[in-house]
């Protein structure tokens, strides 16, 4: 295994009674970056991770972490170079931030010390404050102080800003960002687009137990071969090479509401589809545009939002 | 870099630290078997002499009756309406409703007389013999035997002393595997297990914590219950203490064993509360806490005798009040020692940490 590979597994399965929930995944992390799992819920995320933190054993495929397979003896040993932070975990309530903290640090023989940790996530004015009474965003940060307490060399990020306020979600990016900057190898699980483009080097989009995307963010716009969306709600019909044959216009794709076309070319496609639109007697209800995101690349793949059901 | 405490340590400093944090625990496992004891010690004191209380129902005769009741030993009579006679019997404020039948000369003791009790409650029994008691001698009638009566009111003999090391092992039993089942199975329902077997933490060293921690707190809750019976009603340890304590350990750590076994699975609070009162429950009924187990039928004792709280409820009395030795409490020592292996041997087996 060559030094530059933090993570990686091969043919990874995970099937629960009536489900799989993980169906042949291949992936691999490289020491340094920092790679983004992103897709819907219920895609497999968590899954995929825990099975790859050694938290679930797989029903088929291999995982190989920091050099090193779980089950073979070196378990203690590997956990003692990851930080983990769990989707809805909930630390003791009745214990203080520095208690909390402290008793994580005794797990590991090497790592910075319980007020360093909490310095860094910024909570060293809760110090004494009992956990239960943190918000939301301040147990996220604790939840990160107690996963970099041991000084890992490998951070598991498992939907780290779910349901915090932007300002909660921006320190925890920042926190991300410094660990990088240290040269920090993060994994992290995310169903928000715009998460994984700021902090993924490299994304992996995942659906339905499989990825059916990987590559830099940037690559992953730039393969849908356009680089405006533009969002159509009108409720008459038109076929598909209508749309897609207006210039300027890559492809065209139906949506519950309207259609989704994918633009090289706004300044050439707006004024022709109005067009097209007026002659057909068609009547618009709304009209936006954006930058193609990889929330974008998503429906492209898929056809279905990423905040869908 | 920091001085690095001891994982053992620092788990068991968190349980502690989250218990006593807890009010309401504090109240169950410390406050609660002392009031208990309290109570139960008032309500069934031993009196200097049991009185039975008679209502005499009025007629004629009723005064003359009363007081040769009164003259009685520990007779209390009173003379009260027929309505009100019957009233009181049902409500259980007399023993006995005693009323004059035929005619009577006033003044004059009736030469019939008809009780009204009931047979099942022991005090009207007691007092219906009584009252004849007290006719006879007041009719100058005496089988001719003096008979002169002793008390017997030693400490070691009376209901509290009984009680006592009865409530030390019902608390050692409900704090043990509240203590441990329900917690951790509240660590899992909060993913918390999750979260510390993702880190380096020694599993051992995480179960091992709850056990110590109910260590600690052992020393008080059985402080707590056997100073409060010596102080209060002066229930004496008549063994060693030393006994005491190990007797004390063994038991709490078969409940302890319990408790991880409930734990070892149970996803749900709910379904951890419902087997925790499977458990206790016939163990709250039969195994002598509050009433001797020698009142079920002989043949039953064996398989109460085999109850973990059983044998700790016998082996504590046998240290508190019959000062026996550690020996003479072999099997109940072998009782304790099996529950507590074999359920963590099992639960060590099956635990899951998700």
């Amino acid at each position: 295994m060559d030094d530059t590979v933090a993570l990686r597994c091969t043919g990874l399965v995970k099937r629960y009674e009536d489900l799989v929930a993980v169906a042949g995944i291949d992936l691999e992390v490289r020491r340094g970056e920092c790679f983004g799992l992103l897709g819907p819920n219920g895609a497999g995320k968590t899954t995929t991770v825990e099975i790859l933190e050694g938290l679930t054993v797989p029903d088929e495929g291999m995982v190989e972490v920091l050099g090193a397979r779980w089950g073979e003896g070196r378990d203690r040993a590997i956990r003692a170079r990851l930080g983990v932070q769990l989707q809805e975990t909930q630390l003791p309530d009745k214990l203080t931030v520095s208690e909390t903290v402290r008793l994580f640090r005794s797990f590991y023989r090497h790592g910075r010390s319980a007020d360093e940790a909490i310095g860094a996530v910024g909570l060293g004015e809760k110090r004494n404050a009992r956990v239960g009474k943190l918000s939301g965003g301040q147990k996220q940060r604790l939840a990160l102080a107690c996963a970099l307490v041991g000084d890992p060399e490998l951070l598991f990020l498992d939907e780290p800003t779910t349901g915090l306020d932007p300002q909660a979600r921006l320190a925890v990016w920042e926190l991300v960002e410094g660990f990088r900057a240290a040269g920090g190898t993060v994994l992290l699980t995310t169903h928000s687009m715009e998460e994984a483009a700021r902090l993924a080097d490299r994304v992996a989009i995942m659906d339905h137990g499989r990825l059916i995307a990987l590559d830099t963010p940037a690559a992953l716009i730039a393969a849908l071969g356009a680089d405006q969306i533009v969002e159509l709600e009108l409720a008459a019909e038109f076929a598909d090479s209508m749309l897609s044959a207006l210039p300027g216009v890559h492809s065209a794709m139906r949506t519950s509401a309207g259609w989704t076309l994918a633009v090289r070319d706004i300044g050439a496609a707006l004024p022709a589809l109005l067009e097209a639109l007026e002659r057909q007697g068609a009547r618009l209800h709304g009209l936006r545009t954006h930058e193609a995101t990889l929330e974008d690349v998503f429906v492209t793949l898929t056809g279905r939002g990423l905040r869908d059901e | 870099m920091s001085e690095r405490p001891h994982p053992l340590f620092e788990l068991t400093r968190a349980r502690l630290l989250e218990f006593v944090r807890e009010p309401e625990a504090v109240f169950w496992v410390f406050v609660f078997p002392v009031l208990l004891a309290l109570a139960l010690g008032i309500a069934f004191r031993s009196r200097p002499q049991d009185t039975v209380r008679v209502a005499v129902v009025e007629d004629a005769s009723a005064a003359a009756l009363a007081s040769a009741l009164d003259a009685g030993a520990g007779i209390e009579a009173r003379v009260v309406s027929p309505a009100d006679a019957a009233e009181a019997l049902r409500k259980g404020r007399v023993d006995l409703a005693v009323e004059a039948e035929g005619d009577a000369a006033p003044g004059a003791l009736p030469r019939r007389l008809v009780c009204r009790f009931d047979p099942s409650r022991a005090e009207s029994r007691l007092a219906r013999l009584a009252v004849e008691t007290a006719l006879r001698r007041a009719r100058g009638l005496d089988d001719g035997t003096a008979v002169r009566d002793e008390a017997v009111d030693t400490p070691g003999s009376r209901y509290i002393d009984f009680l006592i090391p009865g409530l030390v092992g019902l608390n050692l039993m409900g704090s043990g595997m509240y203590g441990v089942g329900f917690v951790l199975v509240v660590a899992r329902t909060r993913k918390l297990l999750k979260r510390f077997a993702a880190t380096p933490m020694r599993r051992s060293h995480y179960l091992l914590s709850y056990g110590l921690s109910r260590l600690v707190f052992l020393i008080v809750e059985v402080a707590a219950v056997v100073g409060a019976g010596w102080v209060l009603f002066g229930v004496a340890v008549r063994g060693s203490w030393l006994d005491l304590a190990l007797i004390s350990v063994l038991g709490a750590g078969s409940f302890v064993g319990l408790g991880l076994l409930i734990a070892a699975r149970t996803k749900t609070i709910e379904a951890a509360s419902g087997w925790m009162n499977l458990i206790q429950l016939p163990m709250w009924l039969l195994s002598g806490t509050f009433f001797s187990y020698e009142r079920f039928p002989e043949s039953v004792w064996p398989a109460i005798r085999a109850l973990p709280l059983t044998a700790l409820n016998d082996a504590l009395r046998a240290v508190t009040n019959d000062g026996a030795s550690l020996a003479s409490a072999g099997v109940e020592i072998v009782v304790l020692l099996a529950w507590g292996a074999v359920s963590f041997a099992i639960a060590l087996r099956i635990f899951r940490w998700q």
